[in-house]
């Protein structure tokens, strides 16, 4: 009795439906006419690549974000963890002179300890995780803090006995941050994620634990496992984001990492709706940080002031979810 | 003093869900509303309740046409309704009072801040009275079990003026003393003059409880009859299209070696003392009421909770299961009771639904997913399983409650295990999609796999079973050969006779 509903209707066209699909990119482009049509130079390549490399870092902190929202976790704590990666990488340089190598490997050691303490705390003694992210985001801002002794570290600095630091950042690392392979690095780890994340196992199993957890452990998905999993990319990809950071500013200054968290957080969930995935995903978060690095850069050219320039972005960010999240039942 | 719908049509994207649909009814009688999974009862009556905007047709009460377009219409009408899903509508965290009064509180008449706590309980309390209902109006909502949670419904609908009220499904978690207690008060509440519509998939009881049924099939009306010029043969072929031939399907395989074997299982809880053997090619019928511990058991068994003592064998090797996930190698499946809690993910696609548990077949190079494959499986079981969806890549929330049944048991049917455990794999599903069902299950048995088939429902496990145990109190009371029982035996046993 194999009988499947074959009266179907045509597909309506619903403009809900349609603003939630392409709204976010409808935004972007409205945006690129106003700004282009208000300063023709915001389209010059040069100011098109400036808004990339302006976007890189949040889109790789936003990247770790979205894995860990695939799982229907939450991680607060990316934002403190690419301050440490930024202060360790530096220190490594400056205070101890070490080579690239080790610098990096030292930074995202530190942050993948710092994700399998999140993940422990979470998986087994069940914290809930936005709250738990939340107490270490606090830690590791401290941690970071006491680590560099609340100063900015950068070449030449004049240490606590009255010597300077002799170390030097080497020239390969100091290529990281610079155009075009801050670019690159971005969009490969766009790219790698989204592959993962749609095209592989793993990332189904994540969406499937993402969206009903219990569901997944009875289908015999290894939960835990996936979740470790995922918060540990979460740290990664902030230690990828505090690394790039790092490299393109030469120092590291208190709490760096830390002003990057909104705009990652939105850009990852205004990229729920991109194409209608309907569920956090590496390509809509990109789109979500290419909006947001478009509206900052846009403001800058018509000569926004700085104090009023949060009003404007919040009011289009909170423009952009509405479209996102005014869905018809 | 009649309600009347007429001609009532409402699409969803690929759906046309009601098509100029009709029903009428009236105050003081149980009205029946049977069809298949995804004829649209349960749309139709969220059309009466106000829950869509956008249907087309005509509904009137006592001869004047109302609007209703909203909850809130609805309710101002006299018209309540309980859903299928009844956690979606409890406040967990508030007691049995403030979730009976939560129209009032948000209502709240007289615009007074503060709560008049003595009023609220002594209201509740006096509701609960009135239906019969022997429930604390201080415990929390969380403590309850689902027969009480759906009371506290009840009564919160008939806190307010009640004139229609609307039960979807609400027997399909209950048991039997739980059914007759709800029977008790859908009795009280007719001679109060309030129009039950029953929605239900156990043709039996809707000719004990209700007056008048009506039918309907893909979205359209059927017929509507007095329950007495009616019978349940013609019921079904109505909601059918055509005469249901014999349930369940006779075997010709016979049982091989035992596979898996079970010594004094208990988990410490509801669990106490379980001990029974599957062979291959053979289905065993675990028979109990509600509460008997069958879900419990069944989970335990999957390693989705933890054992206390005993053991368990398969093909004669003690094994431990830590996690499902264990289970799972060791070629073991389980389809839970709880199925939109626990079976589906109603935010994903038919498709990946149906694939979730057997991810590892669909595979091409290095874990990448092979989403041709899948989809052509996902296809097979929608067939096989007559799962009711415009498209494979449907939201799963998107689809009636039984078709959301059966892609929960189709999961476990794509993928390919040894030891098959079903609890209570028929609920919610119409009797056309249970043979289906039966029909699956005998073939799983016909291949050589081993089935464990748990369920309240006695006279269907005597008809699939081919040896059943009976659980009482989470022991084993007794093991009997299928041939050689009835329902009548099952029951007693069931209800703890010896
Ligand atoms: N919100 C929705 N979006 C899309 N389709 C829907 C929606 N709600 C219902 N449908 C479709 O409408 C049809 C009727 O569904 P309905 O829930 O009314 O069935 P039902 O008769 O209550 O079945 P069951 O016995 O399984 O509960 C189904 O094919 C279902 O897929
Ligand atoms: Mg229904």
């Amino acid at each position: 009795m194999a009988q499947t509903n074959t009266e179907t209707t045509k597909p309506q066209f619903d403009i809900f439906n349609f603003l939630y699909k392409y709204g976010t990119i409808i935004l972007i482009f409205v945006l690129i006419i106003v700004f282009a049509s208000a300063n023709p130079a915001f389209l010059q390549t040069n100011n098109i690549i400036s808004i990339l490399r302006s976007i890189s870092i949040v889109t790789i902190i936003a990247i770790g974000i979205t894995i860990s929202l695939s799982v229907g976790g939450f991680d607060l704590s990316v934002g403190s963890v690419a301050s440490l990666a930024n202060a360790i990488v530096i220190s490594m340089f400056v205070w101890y002179g070490q080579p690239t190598l080790i610098a990096l490997v030292a930074a995202f050691t530190a942050a993948l300890l710092v994700g399998l303490f999140n993940a422990f705390m979470i998986v087994k003694v069940k914290i809930p995780d936005l709250l738990l992210t939340l107490a270490v985001m606090f830690i590791i801002q401290g941690v970071a803090l006491t680590y560099t002794r609340g100063a900015t570290i950068s070449q030449n600095m004049i240490m606590s006995d009255g010597s300077y630091a002799t170390g030097q950042i080497s020239p390969i690392f100091a290529k990281l941050g610079q155009v075009p392979y801050i670019i690159i690095i971005m969009l490969v780890a766009v790219v790698v994620v989204h592959i993962f994340l749609t095209y592989t196992k793993h990332g189904r199993y994540m969406y499937v634990i993402g969206g009903n957890e219990e569901a997944a452990r009875l289908s015999g998905i290894p939960v835990n496992k996936y979740k470790v999993v995922a918060y540990l990319m979460s740290a990664f990809f902030a230690a990828l984001g505090g690394i790039v950071l790092a490299s393109r500013v030469m120092t590291a200054e208190i709490n760096a990492g830390g002003p990057y968290l909104m705009d990652a957080v939105a850009a990852a969930f205004i990229g729920f709706a991109v194409l209608g995935a309907g569920k956090p995903n590496a390509f809509g978060t990109f789109i979500g940080a290419v909006l947001i690095g478009i509206l900052a850069n846009g403001l800058v050219m018509m000569s926004v002031p700085y104090y009023a320039m949060d009003i404007v972005k919040g009011t289009v960010l909170a423009l952009a979810l509405a479209v996102t999240y005014y869905k018809l039942k | 003093m009649t309600l009347t719908m007429t001609d009532i049509t409402i699409e969803f994207p690929g759906v046309k869900a009601l098509d100029r649909a009709c029903f009428n009814t009236r105050p003081g009688i149980a009205h029946a509303l049977i069809g298949a999974n995804g004829a649209g009862k349960s749309t139709l009556m969220k059309v009466l309740s106000g829950a869509y905007t956008h249907y087309t047709g005509r509904i009137t009460i006592n001869g004047n046409e109302v609007t209703i377009r909203s909850p809130k219409d609805a309710r101002n009408l006299g018209i309540q309704i309980v859903y299928q899903e009844v956690d979606t509508a409890l406040i967990p965290y508030l007691t049995v009072a403030e979730n009976i009064m939560l129209n009032e509180f948000v209502a709240n008449t007289d615009k007074k801040t503060l709560v008049d706590w003595k009023t609220i309980h002594t209201k509740a309390k006096d509701i609960l009275r009135d239906l019969n209902v022997q429930l604390s109006s201080r415990t929390l909502v969380s403590d309850l079990t689902l027969a009480e949670k759906q009371m506290v419904l009840i009564a919160r609908a008939v806190s307010t003026d009640c004139s229609y009220l609307i039960l979807d499904e609400p027997t399909a978690p209950l048991s039997f003393s739980e059914t007759e207690q709800l029977f008790r008060v859908v009795n009280d509440l007719k001679k109060k003059q309030v129009g039950v519509v029953f929605i239900s998939h156990r043709l039996p009881e809707l000719f004990d409880i209700c007056e008048q049924i009506t039918v309907m099939r893909n979205g359209e009306f059927v017929i509507q009859e007095a329950i007495p010029d009616t019978s349940i043969a013609r019921v079904v072929e109505q909601m059918l299209g055509e005469p249901l031939e014999e349930q369940f399907p006779s075997r010709t395989s016979t049982p091989k070696d035992v596979r898996l074997q079970v010594e004094h299982l208990a988990d410490g809880d509801k669990v106490k003392d379980v001990t029974l053997n599957v062979r291959a090619g053979e289905i065993i019928g675990i028979a109990g009421l509600v509460g008997a511990g069958k879900t419990e058991l069944c989970k335990l068994l999957f390693g989705a909770t933890s054992k206390k003592s005993g053991r368990v064998a398969i093909d004669g090797k003690e094994i431990t299961l830590k996690t499902p996930s264990d289970a799972v190698r060791r070629r073991i499946a389980f389809v839970p009771e709880e199925r939109r809690k626990e079976g589906v993910l109603v935010e994903e696609s038919v498709v990946t639904n149906l694939t979730a548990a057997s991810v590892n077949n669909f595979l091409k190079v290095f874990s990448f997913l092979d989403f041709k494959k899948e989809r052509s499986k996902a296809g097979e079981m929608i067939n096989a399983l007559g799962i009711k969806t415009p498209t494979a890549d449907t939201l799963v929330q998107n689809l009636s409650g039984g078709n959301q049944q059966k892609v929960a048991i189709g999961k476990w049917l794509v993928s390919d295990a040894d030891i098959y455990i079903f609890d209570e794999p028929t609920k919610g599903v119409d009797v056309g999609a249970k043979k289906d069902i039966f029909d699956l299950v005998s073939a799983l048995a016909e291949k050589g796999k081993s089935v464990i088939y748990a369920s309240c429902e006695l006279a269907e496990v005597k008809g699939i079973s081919d040896r059943i145990y009976v659980l009482y109190d989470g022991q084993i009371t007794k093991e009997l050969s299928a041939s050689s029982t009835n329902e009548e035996e099952l029951l007693y046993l069931s209800t703890g006779g010896k």
